[in-house]
């Protein structure tokens, strides 16, 4: 039963039942500072979750929402890491400025080139979005002044951020992770008001029949190409997180085999669902951390093997699979 | 005025001529029928009135506005809706879902990126209408993939109603329907035509259907018009039989 089907369901629960799921999320996400180092785990990782995860929600709001395969998202999320980066090294040391600035320069590239690409369909779609975003891999590869080339931007980290007389400092590992929440919070709840409005409604319609879509007097071009540049919104505000956590960007954040990881994300955790693919960048993300420690050239063939055995057997993402044990 | 003329309409895929020289009026409250063999150009035909497909050749002017060039989501939005010889519907999502995002489309609100309360009461009164219309309100929370031909066919009904058209284009509404549905369907379209006064241009197979619903009835063979007339005139027309039982006849 799709994500749809099971959100019905839940409406049709007693409030305590279906707020209970997203209480749980919540609280773990505000305490994983707390219990994630127990489990071996680091801060630094806790954040990387939040930044692979709102960049594989931003990719599923196209994939699973509007039903087009993109393979190009790297492009926007280094787009928007590189666009960080620049704007503190080069610009003015303002970490606000800099996650505006990255998110703009992502979200308006994949507007541009999503007008570009919105007639073709299924895998030409696919293969211009792999195209486009490795251009901007071998500007950031070749250019080595600007860029750093292949050594990546480094240089430049985040500032602690000025309100008038007060001053937050986010330098600081956990401080960073809570400002991270606090960003992923306010895109998540832009992007779940987004997906039931009326607007979020056509693109399930286009998902779901987009000739019958079409009849309902939906132009559909202009709508996959709203979802695609929202999308690379999120995508980008995602890369400029990443930089900052980081306090570095490189070509490989902008490489079409990160597009690959965050479709594998979505998927692996359930593209019908809103939280899938946070659980699935969660998955991905801690499993290759802890992997690449004790094999470090092979994780990407044990991780195929977890993508493998999950699509098999949950075609549908682990959320997707809860869910249904959940309904029946 | 004429809800529907279109002049001499004629379709082409490369050198096959799909439809030739059709020209159909249909009047505000008329219920149309459109029949042929197959192969007849009957689905074509209704291409062109609905946008899917351009014409080669013709117009075609709905409600005193010359649309021959003008693309299907624009015509939805001029007040002409359309199901399908297949049923287009969006299987995941319920009944409910489905008619609301028509009537979210026809009250404009498909670019809104926010939700309003007020808005969404009223679209939800109109999907309460519609589905008590088509007679799924005590389904209206079933996924449309779970249910019975004849109700997803009753949805896909509902969606067109719920787009407040003044042209309701049904092609083969009863296609593929056991003999129950076969009634119930058309018992729909009778009320939909008779007390809801809606303007129907319908295709269908079946001829008690036919013979029992339409007004008029337009006759098409090998993608030119063969007659047109009342039931009883087309009944009696020696062109129609001689075109449905062969040469011979």
């Amino acid at each position: 039963m799709s994500s749809t089907a099971t959100v019905t369901a839940a409406a049709q629960q007693p409030a305590p039942r279906r707020w209970l799921p997203l209480a749980a999320v919540w609280l773990a996400l505000i305490t994983t500072p707390v219990w994630f180092p127990l489990l071996g785990g680091y801060t630094a990782l806790a954040g990387s979750v939040l930044v692979f995860g709102l960049a594989a929600m931003g990719l599923n709001l196209l994939l699973g929402f509007t039903g087009v395969l993109s393979f190009g998202h790297a492009a926007y999320f280094g787009l928007g890491a590189y666009g960080a980066g620049l704007t503190l090294k080069y610009v003015a040391p303002s970490t606000p400025l800099a996650i505006l600035a990255g998110t703009l320069l992502g979200g308006l590239a994949g507007t541009l080139f999503g007008m570009l690409i919105v007639r073709r369909r299924g895998v030409y779609f696919a293969m211009c979005t792999i195209a486009f975003g490795q251009i901007f891999y071998y500007i950031a590869y070749k250019w080595n002044d600007f860029t750093g080339g292949f050594d990546g931007l480094r240089g430049f980290h985040r500032e602690p951020i000025g309100l008038g007389a007060l001053s937050l400092d986010i330098t600081d590992g956990t401080r960073f992770y809570y400002f991270t929440l606090l960003i992923f919070t306010g895109a998540v709840a832009l992007m779940g008001l987004l997906l039931r409005s009326p607007f979020g409604r056509t693109l399930r319609a286009i998902r779901e029949n987009e000739r019958r879509a079409r009849f309902l007097g939906i132009p559909i071009e202009r709508h996959i190409w709203l979802s695609f540049s929202i999308s690379c919104f999120f995508t980008a505000l995602a890369g400029t997180l990443y930089a900052l956590l980081n306090n570095f960007a490189d070509p490989l954040a902008l490489h079409y085999s990160l597009s690959g990881f965050f479709v594998i994300m979505a998927v692996l955790g359930g593209m019908r669902s809103f939280w899938g693919p946070l659980l699935g960048a969660a998955v991905f993300v801690v499993l290759r951390d802890f992997l690449s420690s004790w094999t470090v050239n092979n994780w990407m063939a044990f991780l195929g093997a977890v993508f493998m055995l999950s699509v098999l057997f949950f075609p549908r993402g682990m959320l997707g699979m809860l869910k249904r044990r959940g309904v029946e | 005025m004429t809800m529907l003329q279109v002049q001499n309409a004629s379709k082409n895929f490369g050198s096959l001529v799909a439809v030739q020289n059709v020209s159909l009026l249909v009047q505000p409250g008329e219920l149309r029928a459109i029949i042929g063999p197959n192969g007849a150009g009957k689905t074509t035909f209704f291409n062109l009135i609905s946008g899917y497909l351009a014409p080669s050749a013709g117009t075609i002017v709905f409600d005193g506005q010359d649309v021959t060039r003008v693309p299907a989501h624009r015509r939805v939005g001029l007040g002409m809706a359309r199901t399908f010889q297949v049923t287009e519907i969006f299987p995941e999502l319920t009944v409910r879902e489905n008619v609301l995002s028509a009537a979210e489309v026809a009250a404009g609100q498909r670019l809104r990126m926010w939700s309003a309360r007020a808005d969404a009461e009223r679209a939800d009164r109109v999907v309460s209408e519609m589905l008590a219309l088509v007679g799924l309100a005590s389904k209206a929370n079933r996924l449309v993939g779970e249910l019975s031909h004849g109700d997803q066919r009753a949805t896909e009904i509902a969606m067109a109603l719920a787009l407040r058209p003044k042209l309701l284009l049904l092609d083969e509404p009863t296609a593929g329907m056991g003999d129950q549905e076969t009634y119930e369907i058309t018992g729909l379209i009778r009320r939909l035509h008779r007390d809801n006064k809606f303007t129907i241009v319908l295709i269908e197979h079946d001829m008690r259907v036919v013979f029992h619903l339409a007004d008029r009835i337009t006759v098409l063979d090998q993608g030119r018009l063969l007659a047109e007339g009342t039931p009883g005139e087309i009944a009696a027309s020696a062109a129609v039989q001689a075109a449905y039982l062969g040469e011979a006849a």
